[in-house]
């Protein structure tokens, strides 16, 4: 009897990977990610109080890191829905580049060491916050909502308000109302910017089984809700000013970025049925990603002014 | 007896180059890790430590 019996290593378990460094930060939704660390920084700069500059590098490292590891953790999930839609069809897990288990692994390992960096190094709320926005992405969302219910990114879409909040808890170490604004500004625009996609991507995710909106009420209530959901976001959206946590720069650009929101959400309402095409559904959808980056850009610059003006005064 | 020569499992040029591209990205990781926590602990503890020879 041989001491080293000889092993036929064909299963596809044991297949060399092909995985490359780039295909596993495509595991972590770079264009999402992207979004997460710009409000987490306004969050972060628009608290009242300042913390060191490296430190708050560190908090918004960790922040995004966390944000990625629940991405990577979504594509491990929902690998077989991603398979047969052509959006998400060439990802790393359905494509075969990346197995489901080195995803989850991966996401695993990353969630865990995003949010003891940020606990250890910055403060342990905005860590439990952060790992509290995982769970609620990677869970909630992902395994349970989304396959579940058409309000799956009205509740799912808190997930993604989190980061503003964790950046200002990161510096101030507590939770307040002008965070809880900046949350709700992200919330409340999470369905229309995602109901305005499944206008005109209804056929994949049908062939996906997801129940979002416009498979399940049709596309008639769905733009009526889109509608309803711009007239809540845009006064939401210059509350900041009213409350008078911002400048009236900021009350001015919000206003007018809010009221264009509402044209193009119109504009979808009275879509007809027969519209194939659907140009009013997909410019609505670019300019909301124009609305939640301008409108934080300008909270931004308040934040930035207001900080130059007191350090001029002091 | 068992053969002399083992049967290895050789790699293509693709997985080679894979292998390449994550253990660089391990590397990096690993080094910006190290900075990190280093640059942090001077930061928050910094005034903790001693200025002179103990």
């Amino acid at each position: 009897m041989a001491l080293v019996e000889e092993t036929r290593i064909e299963d596809a378990a044991f297949r060399m990977s092909e995985a490359t460094a780039g295909d596993y930060f495509a595991l972590l939704k770079p264009r999402v990610m992207s979004l997460v660390v710009f409000t987490a920084f306004v969050g972060l700069v628009a608290a009242p109080v300042s913390i060191n500059p490296l430190i708050a590098m560190i908090a918004i490292l960790a922040i995004a890191i966390g944000a990625g590891a629940s991405g990577a953790l979504n594509m491990w999930y929902d690998a077989d829905i991603d398979a047969v839609m052509t959006r998400t069809a060439s990802r790393p897990v359905p494509s075969g580049r990346v197995s489901p288990g080195e995803a989850l692994s991966f996401g695993l390992v990353l969630s865990a060491l995003s949010v003891m960096t940020l606990g250890v190094l910055v403060n342990w709320l905005s860590a439990a916050l952060l790992a509290f926005t995982i769970f609620f992405y990677a869970v909630i969302y992902t395994m349970w909502l989304k396959r579940w219910t058409p309000q799956n990114i009205v509740i799912g879409g808190a997930a993604g308000a989190f980061p503003p909040v964790i950046g200002w808890a990161a510096v101030t170490g507590s939770v307040s109302l002008e965070s809880v604004i900046l949350f709700l500004i992200i919330f409340l625009w999470t369905p229309p910017h995602f109901w305005a996609l499944a206008l005109f991507k209804a056929q994949d995710y049908g062939r996906a089984g997801i129940p979002m909106m416009p498979n399940v009420a049709g596309e008639a209530s769905t733009r009526r809700q889109i509608f309803a959901y711009a007239l809540i976001l845009a006064p939401v959206g210059v509350l900041p000013w009213f409350l008078g946590y911002v400048s009236i720069g900021y009350g001015i650009v919000s206003a007018i970025l809010g009221v264009g929101f509402v044209w193009y959400s119109w504009k979808v309402l009275m879509m007809p049925d027969s519209d194939r095409v659907m140009r009013p559904a997909k410019a609505l959808f670019g300019y909301s990603l124009l609305y939640l980056f301008a409108i934080f850009a300008a909270c931004l610059a308040d934040s930035v002014v207001e900080r130059a003006l007191a350090m001029g005064g002091a | 007896m068992a053969d002399d020569k083992l049967e290895m499992i050789e790699l293509t040029e693709r997985q080679k180059k894979a292998r390449r591209s994550r253990s660089v990205a391990i590397g990096l990781a690993l080094g910006a890790l190290v900075v990190i926590f280093y640059v942090a602990t001077f930061i928050k503890f910094g005034h903790f430590m001693p200025n002179g020879p103990m």
